[in-house]
């Protein structure tokens, strides 16, 4: 499985090389390139029409954001853009990854070559707040009518900000700043674990 | 002349045929669709947020209520994406007994589907006799899990616990005289593999009851046949995947083109269609329930001859056992931690998904290296498939949305999460 993804990792780079020079990662079978935004559509309509690599399907589209990211690695920026993409014809994947900045994460949407990627990424802008440009119907998805704010976004609360009831004086639903409290009952920890320690990290 | 103007109608969210809770706003020109927007998110529960504060084991309950007709296959994905984090080998038994409980889950989805599908379309019976059988497959869930549905019986490292020898019986009471509860236990008396050998003995006359019912239906062909048709090259763009690319004629299937588990070494076909509209789409999980049968066959075969362990011996990451935990310091160490602060997953990313029922289901984990998730991320077949919609129904007649809606096989816990 590795030896295949390192052999598909170089026909990637090769196919790539006129336009960018990738980073190229194998880890657990999986083969992952980092690529600057600004090559998206380029990189992301090579990828789809080269006939060894044919990714012709998109998987997933979802955003990362690394701002309390606690591990080893370091990030490039706050906000990842991963796409998952699967080649249907000659059954193989890969992951690509764009790194968006903090106070503007914008990048351009891969709807034009895949349009499956319409809703994965209303999704992500909903969550993270990343705006696809160029995307043709960029509404929230999943979250309220009227929503404020990005659900997944680190500094986002995980009780939400506000709380939902109907007001029998007021005759319909009102909004209130939410009056739970967040409980952590078990806290996030990371051990020193030498079992993991040999082990090869991949990217990013 | 006077401008006429499209008509908007609101469809759902509270609508029997609307699967759970879809919002569908429809712009029609007389009775033929020329727009479907769906509003989705009314059973959006943060699930993804909520696992980023959970240990990882907490997490598994979780997954049970995306795609609440198939919890295990939900579990499954979860739980791969973790032992690929971690690097352990499942036992070969615990493969075996997640492969059998995946059909069984496939069988129980495909008889919701069926069921309800044939519903929205008109056929009451369908749904009484799919409700039927999904009764014994939900006491098997039962019997090896305690839960009817949510059975959290998958668990990073292989299955909770092995497979009970005894299946629990009906007790006579003033409803049911001991002559009927004799009669309903006639199949209990023995294990949970007899009584599964015992379904899958009846389960293919089922589906041919089925079939006389719907498959030469004169009415049912009406309006399923030509409704919603996908090419294989569209399917793909649209990312469809499981029966909604297969009916395309894309002979697709995760079970065969990347193997988890025991899959290689198992018989079955992959049942593809032509002209990827509703009506193949019947065909193909038809078929592909006839197939799953088969699988748990083999799987009952295979289990009955081998016994083994059933979880990862690596207690720092699976539940130590009962014994020594009493007796031993080091077992009841690694059972505190497990249940207090659970284990750390070493600092990688990681996508896995299993053939679910319904099309690809995968989870993608980014870990830090902590005891809980730093990321995420869910990818639900029947995200995309509902995304296609308006696809799917441009140009097609109001009632014929009913029928689409029902061949995505659409359930709202995996969709809005």
């Amino acid at each position: 499985m590795s030896q295949y993804y390192s052999e598909l990792s170089d026909k990637v780079s090769t196919a790539l090389a006129s336009i960018e020079a990738v980073q190229a990662v194998v880890a657990h079978g999986e083969l992952t390139i980092d690529i600057s935004k600004e090559n998206i559509i380029q990189i992301c309509q090579t990828l789809r029409d080269h006939k060894e690599l044919g990714f012709d399907t998109v998987i997933d589209v979802c955003g990362v954001d690394y701002s309390t990211y606690e591990g080893s690695k370091i990030h490039k920026a706050r906000y990842a853009s991963v796409y998952h993409l699967l080649s249907v014809t000659n059954n193989h994947r890969i992951r690509v990854r764009t790194w968006l900045d903090d106070d503007f994460p914008m990048v351009d949407s891969v709807v034009p070559i895949w349009s499956g990627a319409n809703w994965f990424e209303r999704e992500a802008f909903d969550m993270f707040g990343i705006l696809y440009s160029g995307h043709p119907d960029l509404r929230r998805l999943l979250t309220d009518y009227g929503f404020i704010g990005h659900p997944l976004r680190k500094d986002f609360p995980m009780v939400g900000q506000v709380e939902m009831r109907y007001d029998a004086n007021k005759q319909r639903v009102i909004y209130e700043p939410v009056t739970i409290e967040e409980r952590i009952n078990i806290p996030r920890i990371i051990r020193d674990d030498n079992r993991y320690a040999e082990r090869q990290g991949d990217s990013a | 002349m006077s401008e006429i103007q499209n008509y908007t109608l609101n469809f759902g969210p509270q609508h029997p045929a609307a699967h759970g809770v879809l919002r569908l706003v429809l712009e029609l020109d007389g009775e033929v669709i020329q727009r479907a927007d769906p509003h989705v998110g009314l059973l959006h529960r943060g699930t993804e947020k909520l696992a980023e504060s959970r240990i990882y084991n907490q997490n598994i309950g979780y997954m049970d209520r995306l795609d609440y007709v198939s919890m295990m296959c939900n579990e499954h994905a979860y739980c791969m994406t973790i032992e690929k984090l971690l690097e352990i080998e499942v036992p070969e038994r615990a493969q075996y007994i997640r492969v059998m409980f995946d059909e069984i889950t496939r069988i129980l989805n495909h008889l919701m589907w069926l069921g309800t599908h044939a519903l929205d379309v008109g056929a009451m019976t369908m749904f009484l006799y799919c409700f039927r059988e999904r009764e014994d497959l939900m006491d098997a869930y039962e019997a090896v899990s305690g839960a009817r549905m949510h059975a959290s019986y998958y668990r990073p490292g292989g299955v909770y616990r092995d497979l009970p020898d005894s299946m629990p019986q009906y007790e006579a009471s003033q409803w049911h005289t001991q002559a009927e509860v004799d009669e309903q236990n006639k199949n209990r008396q023995g294990s949970l593999l007899d009584f599964l050998t015992d379904f899958t003995e009846r389960f293919n006359g089922y589906v041919d009851e089925y079939e006389t019912l719907l498959t030469d239906n004169r009415i049912w062909k009406q309006r399923t046949v030509d409704i919603g048709c996908v090419t294989a090259e569209e399917a793909k763009d649209l990312s469809f995947t499981g029966p909604m690319i297969r009916a395309s004629g894309v002979a697709w299937d995760l079970r065969k083109m990347e193997p988890y588990e025991v899959y290689d070494q198992l018989d079955f076909d992959i049942p593809v269609g032509t002209n990827g509209d509703s009506y193949d789409r019947y065909v193909v999980r038809m078929e592909e329930m006839r197939q799953s049968n088969h699988l748990i066959k083999q799987c009952i075969d295979w289990l009955q001859k081998n016994p083994g362990a059933v979880m990862h011996e690596d207690h720092k990451i699976t539940m130590p056992h009962r014994v020594d935990m009493k007796q031993d310091m080091e077992g009841l160490i690694h059972h505190f931690k497990h249940f207090s602060e659970g284990y750390g997953v070493p600092e990688g990313e990681a996508y896995c998904a299993v053939e679910h029922p319904k099309g690809e289901f995968g989870t993608y984990i980014v870990s830090d290296g902590a005891n809980k998730p730093y990321r995420l991320k869910i990818r639900a077949p029947g995200f995309s498939h509902l995304a296609a919609i308006n696809f799917l129904t441009e140009g097609h007649m109001l009632a014929d949305v009913v029928t689409v809606i029902g061949t995505l096989d659409i359930v709202f816990g995996e969709i809005d999460r």
